[in-house]
């Protein structure tokens, strides 16, 4: 017998793991390495090769910590970081709003799908386009908000310009075309459930709220996780509608990390400050995401 | 064999193509329509003039040119690339992108017929690119509104703060402004330190010498201050851009814009332009001279540019007096060339008439700046805008990263 015969078994599955693995190393293992590095150093994005005249790079110096340092120091960064956390936290609503929706629209009659299809709507949107019609519904002079507070006799807010209310509204906003997808997740979820746990439910004398929290939402547990892990990996790099509605402004109030990135590196020339960001991000992430993982496989263990 | 036969057909266009020594290729942020026409017509009068180059013209959008330049240049370098004066020219200078294009200078005799741009595009005592069109700053206001109210162009600070009262009394926006973008609020403190403070310390300023807590400043906070707490300027102009901000004088709810000549193809479809007119931001310390913002839009050699030779040609073409004039008449810009024909378009020949008199030409801020710099400063400005009461707070954070961006 040949090595490969006698270790084909244990050698094959590297094989077939072997372009995926590849993949997986040159997009995104790498760039993640590389990333780290770069926050360790100043760099303006241009070549790295060029010298000054005492023969030490010109655009690409080693800082070590010197980025992070500043980062700390940075009134713009812990704007960005708790603007950060007030997506997190809000944009959690969106799942039992998406429950609400689905719950709703389950329903079988005469029509139902182009109803449904109406909800699917802003999910099919562009953000940007929503972040533009959101931004004309804000205008204090001429938006639709704006002319229902005069419509009352109120002064209209001019929710982007104001520093306390703009990243509440730009949340607000990204709710419209989230709520459909949780929604979108809810739907595929209910058409799975078991009739006959409902049957069985209904026998035993259970309704409404009951019935909702020990039949069916168990049975959604599936839909519901993926619906958080969206909702949370969208809120970590909610950046579109920023961008769109108030270009991080008034004055970076509503600038949230991946923004801060984004202006950093590209607007800024500082590619190691913004990469530095980006690995704080990368850190935020992976806390969550390992806690995330942690609890599926206690489950998952328990389960069986 | 057919095969073989086109594949041979098709490496030989194919070298051709790139073995062409004629070929000449343009990266250009001259997009929209009317900006788009005044370049393909100044192409048009080279390639007449020089039948054996054919010019490849590269367009991106205004504003995506700014990101892609610092790629291609490294990456792809181009012939001739479409840029800026002052620091965003000297950054690339700095960079060792841009070629020296001395010679051009000299040998077209830019040198005499261009000397009012000189200094925007010299680093060092050399040359890097040449202009090919600029444009003025100052106030475009509602010439009937003034006329209704019996209000006259102010002609010193004083004045001015009057025209504002009478014009608020009135029920008229005195000045309207969109600030979500921050560069329009860096036109109101370029033209208040100017007038205050002079070009020297403005330009020190810009260049990260002086300090944003430096005691002489007061008086341009002061004197903003007066505009702002009166309320003055647009409500809630934070939320809106310069061209949201448009409305308000279209529609006649307010008065004046500082703003830059780009503003009038607005002004034109909107069918105000008979109702508009333009003055020169009055002088506001006595014995200061009267500097001016007047960006400049520059064209320039990469160091990576393979055709050289019919690069420099294409620079030194901005010398012919007709293809300089219709390029910037098309672009709506003033020419930088003096032996152009004096421009027609009445805000233009206000513009020309300024610019020839002023005592010195500034870029903007945000290009007199650095990018970072410029970007910190436009945020308090601002931010100064709309909560006059954090002075301190805003002048400390800008002048926190002067010190990063510049040391000391």
């Amino acid at each position: 017998m040949t090595f490969w015969q006698r270790n084909q078994l244990r050698i094959a599955p590297f094989y077939f793991l072997a372009p995926g693995l590849m993949l997986f190393l040159i997009y995104v293992i790498y760039p993640i390495i590389d990333s780290i590095w770069v926050s360790f150093h100043e760099w303006n994005g241009m070549s790295k090769d060029l010298l000054k005249a005492d023969g030490t790079p010109k655009n690409w110096k080693w800082v070590g910590f010197g980025n992070y340092i500043d980062l700390f120091q940075d009134e713009d960064f812990y704007v960005a970081f708790f603007n950060n956390v007030r997506w997190l936290i809000l944009s959690l609503l969106v799942i039992p709003l998406g429950l609400a929706l689905a719950l709703f629209l389950n329903q079988d009659f005469k029509g139902m799908r182009y109803i449904k299809s109406l909800f699917y709507f802003p999910f099919v949107i562009n953000l940007v386009v929503v972040g533009l019609i959101f931004a004309w519904f804000y205008n204090p002079k001429y938006g639709l908000l704006g002319q229902a507070f005069s419509g009352l006799g109120l002064k209209p807010i001019p929710i982007l310009s104001d520093e306390l209310y703009a990243t509440y509204g730009i949340i607000f906003a990204s709710f419209w075309p989230s709520i459909a997808y949780t929604m979108i997740i809810y739907i595929t979820g209910l058409t799975g459930i078991n009739r006959e746990m409902i049957e069985a439910g209904r026998i035993d004398g259970a309704s409404g709220f009951k019935m909702l929290w020990h039949i069916i939402l168990p049975q959604l547990k599936p839909a519901t996780l993926i619906a958080v892990v969206v909702t949370i990996v969208g809120a970590l790099r909610s950046f579109d509608l920023i961008a769109i509605m108030t270009a991080g402004g008034p004055w970076g109030s509503t600038k949230v990390l991946a923004y801060k990135m984004y202006e950093e590196a590209l607007f800024n020339f500082r590619m190691g400050y913004g990469a530095a960001v980006a690995t704080i991000l990368f850190l935020l992430m992976d806390i969550y995401i390992a806690y995330f993982l942690y609890n599926l496989f206690k489950n998952e263990r328990g389960a069986k | 064999m057919r095969i073989l036969k086109y594949l041979f057909i098709l490496s030989t266009i194919f070298a051709s193509s790139i073995s062409s020594a004629g070929t000449l290729v343009v990266n250009s942020n001259q997009s929209g329509e009317s900006s788009e026409a005044g370049f393909n017509a100044y192409v048009a009068a080279f390639e007449a003039a020089h039948p054996d180059i054919d010019v490849q013209v590269n367009l991106t959008e205004h504003e995506a040119y700014k990101t892609a330049i610092r790629n291609f240049l490294v990456a792809e370098a181009p012939d001739v690339a479409i840029w800026f004066a002052g620091n965003r020219m000297k950054f690339f200078v700095d960079q060792g992108l841009f070629m020296d294009v001395s010679d051009v200078w000299a040998d077209a005799d830019l040198n005499n017929i261009m000397s009012s741009s000189k200094a925007s595009l010299s680093v060092e005592g050399k040359q890097y690119g040449v202009p090919w069109g600029y444009y003025q700053w100052g106030v475009y206001y509602r010439k009937d509104i003034f006329d209704n109210l019996g209000l006259n162009v102010p002609k010193d600070w004083a004045e001015f703060k009057w025209v504002c009262a009478m014009l608020k009394k009135n029920g008229i926006t005195p000045i309207t402004i969109g600030t979500k973008y921050l560069w329009t609020a860096a036109g109101w403190f370029d033209y208040l330190n100017l007038r205050i403070n002079g070009y020297a310390f403005h330009m020190g300023l810009t260049a990260g010498k002086i300090s944003y807590e430096d005691s002489r400043l007061d008086a341009v906070f002061d004197a903003w201050r007066e505009l702002i707490e009166p309320g003055y300027f647009l409500e809630d102009h934070a939320t809106y851009s310069w061209q949201e901000a448009q409305a308000p004088q279209i529609n006649g709810e307010a008065a004046m814009y500082l703003i830059g000549n780009f503003y009038v193809p607005t002004l034109e479809s909107a069918g105000v332009v008979d109702k508009m007119d333009f003055f020169q931001f009055p002088p506001i310390k006595p014995g200061v001279g009267m500097y001016e913002d007047a960006p400049t839009d520059t064209m320039h050699i990469p160091s990576g540019a393979k055709n050289v030779v019919d690069a420099k040609k294409f620079l030194a073409f901005m010398s012919d007096p007709s293809a300089a004039t219709n390029w910037a008449k098309m672009g709506g810009m003033l020419s930088p060339n003096s032996l152009a024909d004096a421009p027609t378009d009445r805000f233009q020949q206000m513009g020309f008439a300024m610019l020839n008199a002023a005592d010195g030409l500034a870029q903007f801020y945000d290009r007199d700046a650095n990018p970072d710099m410029a970007k910190a400063g436009m945020e308090g400005f601002q931010e100064f805008m709309v909560k006059p009461d954090r002075e301190a707070k805003v002048r400390a954070r800008m002048e926190k990263e002067r010190r990063r961006i510049y040391g000391e």
